[in-house]
């Protein structure tokens, strides 16, 4: 039985080859879809295959689909393929080593929600993979597996792929809209959401690229086979990508509930000699710091475990730092990163991102104030639940739950230190 | 003129979004653009604009907005080192700032023979291979994972041998 479900390619190198990924059982579960299966039973199969979400939300990918408004059509799938939170680097494996499996997966959500048309939305910096998947959705055109009247069913699907050029947010669904209508990539109010007023404002699905590159199995192999792995209420497997302080970062593709243990000392090395895990980030910068007790480090990585630290699963890229890095510098970059990458369009997003940029240099430069580090948490907690999309919440996790959970990285150091800052004032220009 | 130079390229591109919806052709033409000069000039937005029926404004609004547009001449090559946390607890802002100490710059600045420019930039989902950077050049993108300063210098060699100024 193989290892893998979604890096196949890791056993089966050429499974970036239409007639290898055909031969390993590939466009079956498409074929089967189309031939044999109505759209609402490939929404069935997949709701009680338990997946979910695979970009961060964690959100029930067949009630996803089954709130497409099936009164307004065209309807659209957007396969988001935007990659961009520090720590996350799964989707470009996926899609470099079996894009085919991705492919079909993309073609099946299309099926299962009536969509005629597809995109995938991949961030610009990945041209080269786009290129590559433009020679292989020619080849399934070629192929009679993607173009008009497929398998003589009737139903007509074709792929088209779309970059992106350098901005986070519009990874975030509804930007994306935005982005892929040729407009600035800016989040938009919901509701309405996207399965009643997506892309041209008509119904659209958004899925992720590991969500969609999971279908293909599910559908060929059944709902009950896939919940064979994972646990009850977070079922199959997921890519973790885990980066930072261990000696082998990369891709593991895991049970979901594997402990943060046996991913970091068995699959990733564990870390450099007489260092010790200091603090977990589980969903990349956007990740609340979870404090590397014991207890923590044996809570399985699953949507339901990770709670229980204050943190989100997330899009499960695990970053590791260890006993060397200080808290105050780790949230200055965080801060640091969110602030060039907010949009702009929500004021306290974009002003509190700024002022807390101002903040978190001094405080890292190691001229704080007690008073600097109050009015963090101030200008932090007071961008919290008033901007459209998660980037403003996302900003504000490493910020609060370091400052709550690692003290002695904000602490005045000395009473000298401490008068020499407090005779200037507590908010500088900069510029 | 675009139209003149690239017809086929432009209508496979108007070919991929509804036709109601030419707008959304606007990033890939861009990018077609600015294959020509490393940049998009006044010229180029007028002409997409007039190709989707928006304004020059609509248009130039997009390259403002993303990173990965220029509306100036810049360097040959761009050298875009990440340094978000991921990277920078595996040694990427060191690597940065030996890299441009040994080309003579501080970050942001070019080469004094033009020829390269070195930036920090947000993640480049290669976390696990840094120091890493990507190159942006007229030929594309380009990844370099696993990079030390030797390695960077060496790439930085044979651009100047290819560029005759070695």
């Amino acid at each position: 039985m193989s290892k893998y479900l979604l890096l196949r390619h890791r056993e089966v190198p050429t499974l970036n080859r239409l007639e290898v990924y055909r031969q390993h059982g590939g466009f079956q579960a498409f074929h089967k879809a189309v031939t044999s299966m109505q759209p609402d039973q490939v929404t069935e199969v997949v709701k009680v295959s338990g997946l979910r979400g695979r970009g961060g939300a964690g959100f029930p990918t067949g009630m996803k689909w089954s709130f497409i408004d099936k009164k307004a059509w065209p309807h659209y799938v957007v396969a988001n393929a935007d990659e961009s939170e520090p720590g996350t680097f799964k989707d470009r494996e996926i899609m470099e080593g079996n894009p085919f499996q991705f492919l079909e997966g993309v073609a099946l959500a299309s099926y299962a929600v009536g969509a005629n048309a597809a995109y995938v939305y991949l961030r610009g910096e990945f041209w080269q993979i786009a290129g590559q998947l433009d020679q292989h959705i020619a080849e399934m055109e070629a192929a009679g597996l993607l173009g008009d009247n497929l398998f003589g069913s009737g139903y007509s699907l074709h792929i088209y792929t779309h970059l992106g050029a350098g901005a986070y947010i519009c990874g975030e669904e509804t930007a994306m809209l935005e982005s892929l209508e040729g407009k600035l990539g800016q989040p938009r109010l919901r509701p309405p959401f996207p399965p009643s007023f997506g892309l041209y404002g008509k119904p659209t699905v958004v899925n992720n690229v590991e969500t969609l590159t999971n279908l293909p199995l599910i559908v060929d192999r059944g709902a009950e086979w896939y919940r064979t792995y994972g646990t009850e209420k977070s079922p199959g497997v997921k890519v973790f990508s885990l980066s930072g302080n261990v000696n082998r970062p990369g891709n593991y593709e895991l049970p979901l509930g594997t402990t943060f243990r046996e991913l970091i000392y068995e699959h990733g090395g564990g870390l450099s000699s007489g260092r010790k895990v200091k603090a977990i980030m589980p969903a990349g910068a956007s990740s609340s710091l979870i404090v590397a007790t014991e207890q923590a480090l044996d809570t399985p990585m699953d949507y339901e475990s990770v709670p229980s630290l204050g943190a989100q699963l997330g899009s499960a890229s695990i970053i590791i730092v260890d006993d060397s890095v200080s808290i105050a510098w780790l949230i200055n970059k965080t801060v640091h990163f969110f602030k060039h990458e907010s949009c702009g369009k929500c004021t306290p997003c974009r002003e509190g991102t700024f002022w807390m940029q101002h903040l978190t240099e001094r405080i890292e430069g190691g001229k704080r104030t007690r008073e600097d580090v109050e009015l963090l948490t101030d200008v932090a907690n007071q961008i919290k639940g008033k901007c459209l999309c998660a980037l403003g919440e996302f900003s504000i996790e490493a910020v609060l739950s370091g400052i709550d959970r690692f003290k002695g990285d904000f602490e005045v150091k000395t009473s000298a230190q401490q008068l020499e800052v407090s005779s200037q004032p507590s908010v500088v220009m900069q510029e | 003129m675009l139209k003149d130079k690239y017809p086929e390229e432009i209508k496979a591109v108007l070919g991929k979004y509804p036709p109601e919806q030419k707008r959304s052709a606007v990033m890939p033409l861009l990018y077609l653009a600015q294959r020509e000069q490393g940049f998009v000039t006044k010229a180029a937005i007028n002409e997409i604009a007039e190709i989707l029926g928006v304004s020059a404004t609509d248009v130039a609004s997009i390259v403002g907005y993303y990173t990965l547009y220029y509306d100036e001449p810049g360097s040959k090559y761009r050298i875009q080192v990440c340094t978000d946390l991921p990277c920078a607890l595996r040694g990427a802002e060191e690597f940065l700032e030996k890299l441009c100490e040994n080309l003579g710059i501080r970050v942001g600045e070019t080469t004094s023979d033009g020829l390269v420019t070195v930036e920090a930039v947000m993640c480049l989902a290669a976390c696990d291979k840094a120091p890493m950077f990507q190159v942006q050049s007229g030929d594309g993108l380009s990844y370099h994972e696993n990079q030390t300063v030797e390695s960077a210098m060496n790439l930085v060699k044979t651009w100047r041998k290819g560029d005759g100024r070695a």
